[in-house]
């Protein structure tokens, strides 16, 4: 419930501290001298025995006065006639305090001035609760409420509204918190979600974030993620409704990614690091809750994969030998970036014996042929995640990224006779018609090499991708905007 | 009371499905909700009387006003402690 109407200030010279400031307790023998001397009401915001000298004090219990006449610092003394303020004093004074009250000689045996600290009603740890207190919301969503003696936490699970983990309580407080974390308004339209084909809010994808856990800094991500996935290209409705197991894999690039605390190190992929578990995570519960897309219903996923629950990573860009993989998509190294592509979950690739680049290239091209099948081609993209010690031999031996492609794909090729329906005692591949040509494992930038991973272990990983061009998806990369 | 933010799409009312009806009232609790319409205490009363001859346990329940929805908090109580309700709507 949001109050807002304004409580007046009295008449008279209105004072407002709290104990917990030096700078307060240094001036309470003023306001014993002001309160003898002229008409003087105290607001303290946090002891009600603060100021003992003072009897005409006020408990500004929750804050409405502060909140609602602007109190920044503590102490601040205002001269109040006919309810308006006429005039006001940050900190202490003397010349000011002389001034504003009218009576000389205010505490003598005090330093001439001394600032003072922050109102609580600006404190950022109450902020955004006062904000609805007394702000008027500006929200728009519909409010549900639970009884006190109902768990929260098993009631939003029996709504439909997790993915199976807990989720943090979207409270108001929360989801205006999260909204500080873009410029963006919260009514601003982000995307359509699919596949209830849903004109989704800034609103509702900081709910989902709120649930998701994540702290208002990621917002931009997730904004710009939904964006991604929910273009015709990315073409999230497909993917979710296949009955393959992928789902949006997120790569960020850019400053942002070290800024809001992402990992793009050791256990890159996997748990512990609060970004790169929240955001993705954040994606996947909009597409549930606002686009309306479960598992078992829309979802035909046959097996599924934990990438579903969200899968989001940094790339490791510092020492990388390449540029970003943003560049891939015409971006500029530097720019904050998501690219969304369509992936399973990401298996490991073992050599501890290549030491250089051509015999490593082989062995990355034998282990992605068989992506989906290794009869299948030229149908799905990959993410080929490159780790440190492995990224060495390329960038000692002055491989681009273009040139580890173009030799990756060169060793991927294969006579059609082998790929066709039938060969090697397997009925699954290609048209008869296609047993002439010579052909590649993947289409033109279809492969995606990412640095990413710890600085120990001689190790690759891959991530193979859902159908891809029209029939399924193409990866979309966005621009962050705050 | 917890609040939260409709993390939905919002174009469809939440759902929540009813009970089985009873075959039988016996062993249950009834519970009894008064919604604060004059009168309606005395309709209650004796159903309480008949039902308590009946061997039942009875729970009595009183919304603050019947202008207004039953509060959350009294909704959660009743459908924890009653099988079924009877609700006064009386002058």
């Amino acid at each position: 419930m949001s109050q807002t109407e304004i409580p007046d200030l009295p008449d008279g010279l209105v004072a407002v501290v709290k104990q917990d400031c030096p700078t307060c307790e240094l001036i309470a023998p003023v306001l014993g001298e002001l309160a003898e001397k002229s008409d003087l009401t105290v607001f303290t915001q946090d002891d009600p025995n603060f100021p003992a000298e003072i009897s005409n004090r006020i408990l500004d219990a929750d804050l409405a006065i502060s909140w609602h006449h602007d109190i920044e610092t503590v102490p601040t003394l205002l001269l109040v006639r006919n309810s308006q303020e006429i005039d006001r004093t940050v900190g202490w004074s003397r010349p000011q305090w002389e001034r504003l009250s009218g009576v000389s000689e205010l505490g003598v045996h005090l330093p001439d001035q001394r600032p003072g600290c922050g109102s609580l009603s600006v404190d950022p740890s109450l902020n955004a609760e006062l904000t609805v207190r007394f702000g008027g919301s500006k929200l728009r969503g519909r409010r549900v409420e639970f009884a006190s003696l109902e768990d929260t936490h098993e009631a939003l699970f029996e709504r439909g509204w997790t993915d199976g983990l807990p989720v943090v309580p979207p409270t108001e407080a929360r989801v205006l918190a999260m909204l500080e974390g873009t410029t963006r308004s919260p009514e601003d339209i982000v995307a359509t979600v699919p596949p209830n084909l849903v004109p989704c809010t800034v609103e509702k994808v900081a709910v989902n974030a709120v649930m998701a856990g994540c702290r208002p800094e990621y917002l931009p991500v997730v904004l710009a993620a939904l964006e991604a996935v929910c273009t015709d290209g990315f073409n999230m409705h497909g993917l979710l409704a296949t009955t393959m197991p992928h789902a949006p894999v997120l790569v960020v690039n850019g400053p942002i990614a070290t800024k809001i605390g992402m990992n793009s190190e050791n256990n890159a992929f996997g748990q512990g690091n609060r970004a790169n578990s929240t955001i993705g995570r954040a994606l996947q519960l909009v597409i549930r809750n606002v686009g309306g897309g479960r598992p078992g219903e829309v979802d035909r996923a046959a097996l599924g994969s934990p990438a579903k629950v969200g899968f989001c990573f940094a790339e490791r860009e510092a020492d990388s030998p390449w540029t970003p993989i943003s560049t891939m998509y015409g971006f500029p190294s530097g720019t904050n970036t998501v690219l969304a592509f369509p992936g399973e979950a990401p298996r490991n690739v073992v050599d501890q014996l290549s030491r250089d680049p051509e015999s490593l290239a082989r062995t990355y091209a034998a282990n992605l042929i068989s992506i989906q099948h290794p009869k299948l081609i030229l149908g799905f993209d990959a993410i080929l995640a490159v780790a440190p010690d492995h990224s060495r031999i390329f960038g000692d031996a002055g491989w681009s990224r273009e040139k580890l492609v173009d030799r990756i794909v060169a060793l991927t090729v294969r006579p059609g006779k082998e790929l066709i329906r039938g060969a090697g005692g397997i009925p699954e591949g290609l048209p008869e018609a296609m047993a002439d040509l010579d052909l590649p494992k993947f289409r033109p930038n279809g492969l995606h090499i990412v640095h990413c991973g710890g600085g120990a272990g001689l190790f690759s990983a891959i991530i193979g991708g859902w159908v891809n061009g029209e029939m399924g998806s193409n990866p979309v990369c966005v621009e962050i905007i705050p | 009371m917890t609040k939260v933010l409709d993390p939905t799409n919002e174009t469809e009312p939440a759902k929540i499905p009813r009970v089985d009806r009873p075959t039988s009232l016996d062993g249950l609790t009834v519970g009894l909700l008064d919604i604060s319409k004059p009168r309606g205490d005395r309709f209650l009363d004796r159903i309480e009387e008949r039902l308590v001859e009946r061997g039942l346990r009875v729970e009595r329940f009183r919304k603050p006003t019947f202008t207004k929805p039953a509060p959350v908090d009294l909704r959660h109580e009743i459908a924890t402690k009653c099988d079924v309700v009877i609700e006064a709507l009386a002058d």
